[in-house]
């Protein structure tokens, strides 16, 4: 009895790996795909029918690639960009944070109302004032452009407040005697108890922004300001779709550092998103 | 105590000082919610009234551009079908969820490598979207060379023309769509399979019920709050979602793609129809509006559940 369980069991366990296994392969075939097509000379690329491993490898592709356009240019643009939203945001949401969590004051309840309903009011409906307010602003093209819109981050307040209001009153009593000012306290002792937090909060403020498309898409003009999505996106519809090759080389470089950085922070991006239903993208 | 101390210590309580301090702590995010969420939301309740194609000065027209997309003969049949096009995009979300649901339930049976699985489930997930868009619309080449063409020739069917096709365009989008979004939902659904407790799978065992009755009498019921969370979220990002229009079919064929927010994007920044396309964004404020209420309600529920 126990013995035929155990078997039926193991059984069962073989069956779940294999469904398990045949879907994990069905995600990554088109990143196979992508990478097998980036190391394809044209006269593979168009080749019927398509082989999965290419004959000869063609890395010339990642080169063409680069000069094709100004990716290294992109590639600063979009770190430039992303960098200083996840800085900026920190900043912002952990003064905020600290007001809420830690201060008394007039108004708090209705200030804290009137943050939380931003995260009910997406880009896309603002679309259009506020990229009327930049180009008053004669912002448009500019790296503002790209950052200063982002640097408030509701969610972010909030998260950041629940967890400073986890941490022991008494902390502040123990500041408070030492005559540590609040500007202080919050830097030297709440934000380095805070740790996963702010790594959180920091990684998807990052990869939010280094993924976003529809706002650099209207508040870019020219070449130069491009991140590397929109970048990436002008590369392929300008060269008239066929160079299909020299595309998913461009795809690669453009996603697969993204890809290495999600893997070395998974834990606490994928612990983060089943704490807070967030993400980056 | 030194009295330099001491005063240092007064101040921490005063309440007119703590107040302004509060408010000094709060400036920065208040200044950028005025200029870049609240100041534009009214804004676009004004612009909406106008009649305003850039380069010009707008003029006031009442609800002329709300006539031209509800009523007109042009406008209105455009209109309606970039909202019927959008909830058509949001049928990916229910298909998405029963795939990511199974996928979790079978992932939460504490095998051994678990981990390794929810990595390759997640990637596409991370990957943004423009990247993802650019690889899909390889796959769906039109040619017999495309991927997906040369394994329907494979097994003896005649190529399609996927993205080119007014029919088959958007139910290509939904199908990157799941594949793109699997792995949110999957991480979601285990999170909520986990906070179950595991005593009600034992006592249920003992009973006698197999894993069919234990998934629809216990697994399905208090996963509930978590599905409904899902299926919202879900919905409101298909209504967002521009970028896979925008790189792979640029609305078309014949329209057939343009869902509001496209729609809305055409109307500001291919016509500069301000006016018009502040009309669009109430609308489309008005539908994200109701959604999120909702899904602030269940996550309100959600905590009270536990």
């Amino acid at each position: 009895m126990l013995r035929s369980k155990r078997a039926r069991k193991t059984v069962f366990a073989i069956f779940w790996y294999i469904v398990l296994g045949i879907t994990a392969v069905a995600v990554m075939l088109p990143y196979i795909w992508m990478l097998s097509t980036s190391l394809k000379g044209s006269d593979e690329v168009f080749a019927y029918p398509p082989n999965w491993i290419p004959r000869t490898w063609r890395f010339q592709n990642y080169v063409e690639a680069w000069n094709a356009a100004p990716f290294g240019r992109y590639f600063l643009n979009s770190a430039v960009v992303a960098l200083a939203v996840t800085i900026g945001q920190l900043i912002t949401c952990s003064l905020a944070a600290f007001a809420f969590a830690r201060m008394e004051f007039k108004g708090k309840d209705v200030m804290f109302a009137l943050f939380l309903s931003t995260t009910m009011i997406s880009t896309q409906v603002t679309l259009v004032p506020s990229y009327l307010v930049l180009k008053t602003l004669r912002w448009l093209d500019t790296y503002q452009a790209l950052i200063v819109p982002f640097l408030a981050n509701a969610f972010g307040v909030f998260m950041m407040r629940q967890y400073f209001m986890t941490l022991p009153r008494e902390l502040e009593d123990a500041a408070k005697l030492d005559g540590c000012g609040r500007l202080r306290f919050l830097w030297q002792v709440l934000l380095p108890l805070s740790k996963p937090i702010v790594a959180s909060q920091a990684l998807f403020a990052f990869m939010g922004n280094w993924n976003s498309y529809l706002w650099p898409l209207i508040v870019t003009t020219s070449e130069h300001m491009r991140t590397l999505q929109i970048g990436l996106r002008y590369f392929v519809s300008q060269e008239g779709g066929t160079q299909w090759g020299i595309f998913m080389a461009a795809t690669v470089f453009v996603s697969v550092p993204i890809v290495l950085f999600y893997l070395f922070v998974q834990k606490s991006f994928v612990e983060g998103i089943a704490t807070t239903g967030l993400k980056g993208a | 105590m030194t009295a330099l101390a001491r005063q240092r210590g007064n101040w921490w309580h005063r309440w007119g000082e703590e107040t302004l301090s509060a408010y000094l702590f709060l400036l920065p995010s208040i200044v950028i919610f005025a200029t870049f969420v609240f100041f534009p939301l009214f804004f676009s309740f004004y612009a909406s009234l106008t009649h305003w194609n850039l380069p010009f000065k707008p003029s006031f027209t009442g609800l002329e551009n709300y006539h031209y997309l509800f009523t007109d003969e042009i406008g209105a049949p455009e209109f309606f079908r970039s909202i019927r096009n959008s909830f058509y995009y949001a049928l990916g979300v229910p298909l998405n969820m029963g795939i990511s649901l199974a996928i979790a339930v079978l992932l939460n049976q504490r095998l051994r490598g678990v981990s390794l699985f929810r990595t390759a489930y997640f990637l596409p997930t991370i990957t943004s979207t423009a990247a993802i868009s650019v690889i899909w619309l390889w796959i769906y080449h039109p040619a017999d060379y495309g991927l997906l063409n040369s394994i329907l020739l494979k097994l003896g069917f005649s190529p399609l023309r996927w993205l080119r096709d007014p029919h088959l365009a958007m139910p290509a989008l939904i199908l990157m769509g799941i594949w793109h979004g699997m792995g949110y939902n999957i991480v979601i659904f285990l999170a909520g399979l986990q906070s179950i407790p595991t005593t009600l799978y034992e006592a249920a065992e003992i009973d006698g019920a197999g894993g069919w009755a234990r998934f629809w009498r216990i697994t399905w019921p208090l996963l509930g709050p978590t599905t409904f969370y899902v299926l919202v979220i879900g919905i409101i990002n298909s209504l967002k979602a521009f970028t896979q229009m925008h790189v792979m079919t640029e609305g078309g064929p014949l329209g057939a793609t343009t869902t509001i927010t496209y729609y809305l994007y055409q109307q500001a920044f291919e016509n500069f129809a301000m006016g018009r396309a502040s009309a669009v964004a109430c609308v489309l404020f008005v539908i994200l509006f109701i959604l999120t209420l909702i899904q602030f309600k269940v996550v309100g529920s959600r905590i009270h559940y536990e």
